[in-house]
């Protein structure tokens, strides 16, 4: 019950913190909406004349993933923010086992970041995106938790092992760009070179698009069993890892 | 009765000693001032003392538990304010203390009645539904004292408390840290560059220099066998009056540059 309370506060604060910062909820909403039109409209009619069919079609879930993927992992690594502006040691010696302080925060990242899934789905809706009505949607929202999830913990670790900002711009271009761009978010991988197919395969943000495109559009990869599989077995790892690192932080 | 023993505490960073085989006590319901020139180890012990740092070597007792075998029951038994801030800016006064109530275990009556209290004390009560980032310096060291008494803690560990404050500010504090040790009972272990701050409020004093304690006793003590007039003459007597350096660690840098940003 005390520990219940302890991560139903953290989980509290990241949502506070998330629907007060408008600068936030602004650019969060700008970014995906950009590539969307861009890209959606940009490559429609290749992408159509190619046979692809609807590009628009094929790119929501991708970006739908992409804007959660980058919340939760901004959401992860707010942990240096907290460690620059002195917050996180009122946590470190409060009388919680820092498992739990590790697991209200991620709880809190997560469900902030599948809001903003929720939000850049809803925009979709309105620039010409139909998701396919069948027994799998019901699944969207328990793969977009586990995505949300993933990198959220993922996002918390790394950040755990990073003592200032200056390290940031490093994860945003080797980690988080990366996953982004080499997970089939924007293209299809089936008919991909055999060295780019396999960086594909072992990347995690992959399961995750596949996941939302098995859902929301009824057109999987690797099926969605394993995705789901897939991003459970990783979420849980990364959970462990965060709260091992996280655990280890000395201030 | 002492309420903190520290034995053979000793804290090593690779090769640097920052800490160097300290033992001392205090006793309970004193003010217990932790004095010493940049750099000494002062930071380092409070942080050994309060679970956020691991001996190299050495044992802490804190109202009877083994610092690194019960952290979470010596959490639970002092409060703390660190030298910098340490509240969440993005929320109010009042969400701070919320936050720190459920941290503690506190039942929600218990919490509601003791916030307002401790608000009113501070004379913050008023400005409960302000977010902190609009707060000055003194109050949002008011409101991390407040903060740190919310759950009744035997212990009150102050890192520097009046660091960067006004006079005003500062006599305020410390007029409410005297109270609060002689009404409440409540051990205070306090750091200070303010010597006269010290002289003052403090009943025992330790002068930590180079990782290791030079001397320790009453004010008058240490007055007497340096032969000044003075805790600052005192002071300066015992750790001489070459100006230190301190290594700053990126974590300082960073908060430096945070400060900055936040000015523009």
């Amino acid at each position: 019950m005390y520990y219940a309370r302890v991560i139903y506060i953290l989980w509290l604060r990241q949502l506070k913190r998330y629907v007060r910062s408008r600068a936030r909820l602004l650019s969060s909403v700008a970014q995906p909406l950009l590539f969307l039109v861009a890209l959606g409209f940009g490559f429609g009619p290749i992408y159509a004349k190619a046979g692809g069919g609807d590009y628009i079609q094929f790119l929501a879930p991708g970006i739908i993933t992409m804007s959660m993927l980058f919340t939760a992992m901004f959401g992860g690594i707010e942990v240096i923010w907290d460690k620059q502006f002195g917050f996180l040691k009122e946590t470190l010696v409060a009388p919680v086992p820092r498992m739990i302080i590790m697991l209200g925060r991620t709880l809190g990242g997560a469900t902030v970041a599948m809001l903003q899934g929720i939000v850049i789905f809803t925009i979709t809706l309105f620039i010409g995106f139909h998701p396919v009505v069948t027994p799998t949607l019901f699944f969207a929202p328990l793969v977009m938790f586990l995505i949300c999830m993933l990198f959220t913990a993922l996002g918390t670790a790394i950040a755990s092992r990073l003592n200032d900002m200056q390290a940031f711009p490093l994860v945003m271009n080797f980690l988080i760009m990366p996953m982004f761009f080499l997970s089939g978010a924007l293209f299809p991988v089936d008919q991909l070179p055999r060295a780019l197919g396999i960086v594909v395969r072992l990347n995690p943000v992959s399961y995750g698009v596949d996941g939302m495109r098995s859902t929301l559009i009824h057109l999987g990869h690797f099926g969605l069993g394993l995705d789901i599989l897939v991003l459970s077995v990783v979420g849980a790892l990364c959970v462990t890892l965060g709260a091992y690192l996280f655990n280890g932080i000395e201030a | 009765m002492s309420i903190i023993t520290v034995k053979n505490l000793t804290k090593k960073f690779d090769d640097f000693v920052a800490v160097d085989d300290i033992s001392f006590t205090v006793e309970k319901g004193e003010i217990f001032a932790f004095l010493g020139p940049n750099g000494a180890g002062k930071t380092t012990t409070i942080k050994m003392l309060t679970t956020l740092l691991e001996p190299t070597e050495g044992v802490v007792m804190l109202n009877g538990f083994n610092v690194v075998e019960k952290p979470n029951e010596t959490r639970n038994s002092f409060g703390i304010v660190f030298q910098d801030p340490s509240l969440d800016t993005e929320l109010t006064a009042f969400e701070n203390m919320e936050f720190h109530a459920v941290l503690y275990g506190l039942s929600l009556k218990l919490a509601s009645s003791r916030v307002r209290e401790l608000l009113e004390l501070v004379e913050l009560w008023d400005r409960k539904d302000d977010f902190v980032k609009n707060f000055s310096g003194g109050m949002k060291r008011r409101l991390e004292i407040a903060r740190g008494l919310l759950h009744h803690p035997k212990v009150l560990f102050l890192d520097e408390p009046t660091l960067g404050l006004d006079p005003q500010t500062r006599n305020h504090i410390w007029t409410y840290i005297k109270d609060l040790s002689e009404k409440e009972k409540i051990t205070v272990f306090v750091t200070t560059h303010y010597m006269e701050e010290a002289d003052r409020v403090a009943d025992r004093v330790a002068v930590i220099d180079h990782g290791k304690i030079i001397m320790e006793g009453t004010p008058a003590s240490l007055k007497a066998e340096t032969k000044t007039n003075n805790l600052e003459d005192a002071f300066l007597a015992l750790t001489g009056r070459t100006i230190r350096t301190e290594d700053v660690s990126s974590l300082d840098t960073m908060r430096m540059n945070a400060r900055m940003w936040k000015r523009t």
